[in-house]
């Protein structure tokens, strides 16, 4: 299915976010925006809800700790009992340091995994909307056509208020 | 809505640039010929790394013999590469972690290359404890592996497990750390260049990144909370290198003040790293404008506090050595100054504590060049530190009829050499291959558009960098 987009190009990020505030209150539907860098206040305009990734990154951090802990316990108390130096076989304040680098460990390697797969990055995958000034200097809004309050016209008029340089429709496949 | 000016409020980059002009500065230099400079470093460093594979190539087949190490002085120089890079590596994670919590802002230009020098300081440091084994292909009985003696777990007492878990954990956060970063101006080089080696590296790698709001969303997530993980981390890395010796029974070892001491060591010689080579990229990659002379300040002042802490340490423990009471621990610390290697402790005093002391001046942290001669004595002090703390306290140990002395064999100092030759080599084709700034984050403090009152529309300039140096540091801008 194939659906008609409209792309407009700012010069500065003040004229996106002012635009995106005014679209999103006329009800307009927002595809998304590019810019080259994190728009401070964007995530705010656009509605976007906070990453949920903290708890993956906490439930991460739990579990890993966990297991290693309980690893640590099992080889040293059940597989196979080493005297170390007349140590106690559960010697638990020498297994925190291991735990913690375990930790630190699965939870940022599960943190940025989860974050490539829910952003749908991997490596040599070809950009999926080729706006290559977005990723230079130009802050674009792209909005679908599919709304019915939608009004090419007055969507250009809107786009020229806020100083867009440039306004474009396009037809794309739709994901 | 500038229109007083605050110190914070001061751009981080100097000469009014655009987003675009971030662009092609930092991508031009992938573009084009490396200069003379470059090849002349890139052949210096290069052979170095040759002088050190040939003597590494050496010692794993002949043996450990090859160096001058003996019954007595179990440790040296290659245990104190091991510390003294590991060190280093600690200023690119402070740089790029806490600093970014802490919102020190100016870090924008200088973390991507200190990150790159973490990285490749851990390689550096990884290898000597592996050649120390004796037998570097048993490195990987380190890790805990279903293995057919039994099978037999590793003591996960010993810290030198725990080293090597912090190690490997270390590195490979540092390098996820550093590739997160690089995903956004990796995909700017993907559009900017037109073909060739580097736009296909960059087509890879940059995973088709298009700069869409909600994945920066949920990037600026992801980025924060590597950043929280590896503050922790990076004060557990060197805290349990420390724990390799405090969990000793040796005098000059055995202390509680390691951890901390060699975590302000470590962030003070990283920093005087990350000064010696930002000094010369600035110069070289012609990056004047990005790294100013107020990048320069602001971590010659973070030289100056870890110093003083470094210096505290000193005289901590040596009061405690000598308050001890404690024959073997005061003989240790008058041995360490005053014995037959108290020329290497005179070295770390002055290096690390007097030398330092410089900084407080304005004229001083103002002029490159001494700025540059002080960071290379600090890294020479620094490694002089970890000699010192090693050597001195193995050589005359509690039997007199076991004292002994240690001299460096040339395959040794070879492999130091060689070391070096590994992290610039590294750090050389760093520079040529991968955008060595930030840009999406520099582009993020440019404040493009700022400057219009929203309601009015009336621009107010802001103070450029020049005008803040002229004023705070007493000379023209973006000078030497």
């Amino acid at each position: 299915m194939s659906r008609r987009v409209v792309i407009g190009t700012f010069a500065e990020e003040g004229g996106l976010l002012a635009f995106i505030r005014a679209a999103r209150s006329q009800g307009l539907t927002l595809v998304d925006a590019y810019t080259p860098y994190p728009v401070h206040g964007l995530d705010a305009a656009m509605g976007l809800r906070p990453s949920r990734l903290p708890w993956l990154c906490f439930l991460a951090a739990v579990t890993g700790a966990a297991l290693k802990l309980l690893f640590e316990f099992w080889t040293t108390t059940v597989d196979w009992p080493l005297n170390v130096g007349g140590k106690p076989w559960n010697s638990l304040p020498a297994f925190v340091p291991v735990t913690f680098e375990v930790m630190v460990l699965s939870a940022g390697l599960t943190t940025v995994f989860a974050f490539l797969v829910l952003a749908r990055l991997w490596p040599g995958k070809p950009p999926a909307r080729r706006l290559p000034r977005a990723t230079e200097d130009r802050f674009v809004a792209v909005l679908e056509e599919s709304d019915a309050r939608f009004q090419s016209s007055e969507l250009r008029a809107l786009f020229e208020q806020f100083g867009a340089e440039h306004v474009e429709e396009q037809l794309e496949e739709s994901a | 809505m500038a229109s007083q000016s605050r110190p914070f409020d001061i751009p981080l980059v100097a000469g009014r640039k655009t987003p675009a002009d971030v662009t092609r500065d930092i991508c031009r230099s992938l573009e084009g010929k490396p200069t003379l400079l470059w090849w002349c470093g890139f052949f210096l460093a290069l052979s170095l790394l040759a002088l050190g594979l040939s003597a590494v190539s050496y010692e794993i087949a002949t043996g450990i013999g090859t160096w001058g190490v003996n019954r007595t002085v179990g440790w040296a120089v290659g245990i104190t590469c091991f510390v003294f890079w590991v060190g280093i590596g600690h200023a690119g994670t402070l740089i790029s972690a806490i600093l970014f919590l802490l919102r020190q802002r100016w870090r924008t230009a200088v973390n991507r290359s200190a990150e790159a020098m973490t990285i490749f300081a851990v390689m550096c440091a990884g290898i000597f404890p592996v050649i120390h084994l004796g037998r570097p292909w048993m490195a990987y009985w380190l890790f805990p592996y279903p293995n057919t003696r039994g099978p037999l777990w590793v003591n996960f007492r010993s810290p030198l497990v725990w080293d090597a878990f912090a190690i490997g954990t270390y590195f490979t956060i540092s390098l996820v750390f550093w590739y997160v970063g690089l995903i956004p101006d990796l995909a700017t080089v993907r559009d900017q260049l037109r073909g060739g080696f580097r736009h296909k590296l960059a087509s890879l790698l940059s995973l088709g990144w298009t700069g869409s709001f909600r994945t920066w969303h949920r990037y600026e997530s992801v980025y924060l909370m590597l950043a929280g993980l590896a503050t922790p981390l990076v004060l557990s890395v060197h805290t349990i290198v420390s724990w390799d010796f405090a969990t000793g029974v040796i005098p000059g070892w055995h202390a509680t003040i390691f951890p901390p001491y060699f975590v302000a060591g470590a962030i003070f010689s990283g920093v005087a790293m990350v000064l010696t080579l930002v000094l010369v990229a600035r110069k070289t990659m012609r990056l004047e404008d990005y790294i100013t002379a107020r990048h320069i300040d602001v971590m010659c002042k973070l030289v100056l506090l870890t110093s003083g802490i470094v210096a505290i340490a000193y005289a901590t423990e040596f009061f405690t050595a000598l308050y001890s009471a404690n024959a073997y621990e005061e003989f240790a610390f008058l041995n360490r100054a005053f014995g037959p290697f108290g020329w290497t402790y005179a070295i770390m005093v002055s290096c690390n504590v007097l030398v330092p002391q410089l900084l407080w001046f304005r004229r001083v942290r103002s002029n490159l060049w001494v700025v540059f001669a002080i960071s290379i004595l600090i890294n020479i002090g620094m490694w002089f530190e970890r000699f010192v703390i090693i050597l001195t306290s193995l050589h005359r140990d509690f039997l007199p009829s076991s004292w002994t002395s240690y001299r460096p064999t040339p395959i040794e100092l070879c492999m130091l050499l060689g070391s070096f030759g590994l992290f610039f080599t590294l750090f050389l084709l760093f520079c040529r291959l991968l955008p060595v700034v930030a840009m999406a984050e520099v582009k993020g403090v440019l404040h493009v558009g700022h400057e219009k009152e929203p309601a009015t529309g009336t621009v107010t300039p802001r103070p450029g960098v020049e005008e803040w140096e002229i004023a705070n540091m007493g000379l023209p801008g973006g000078a030497a």
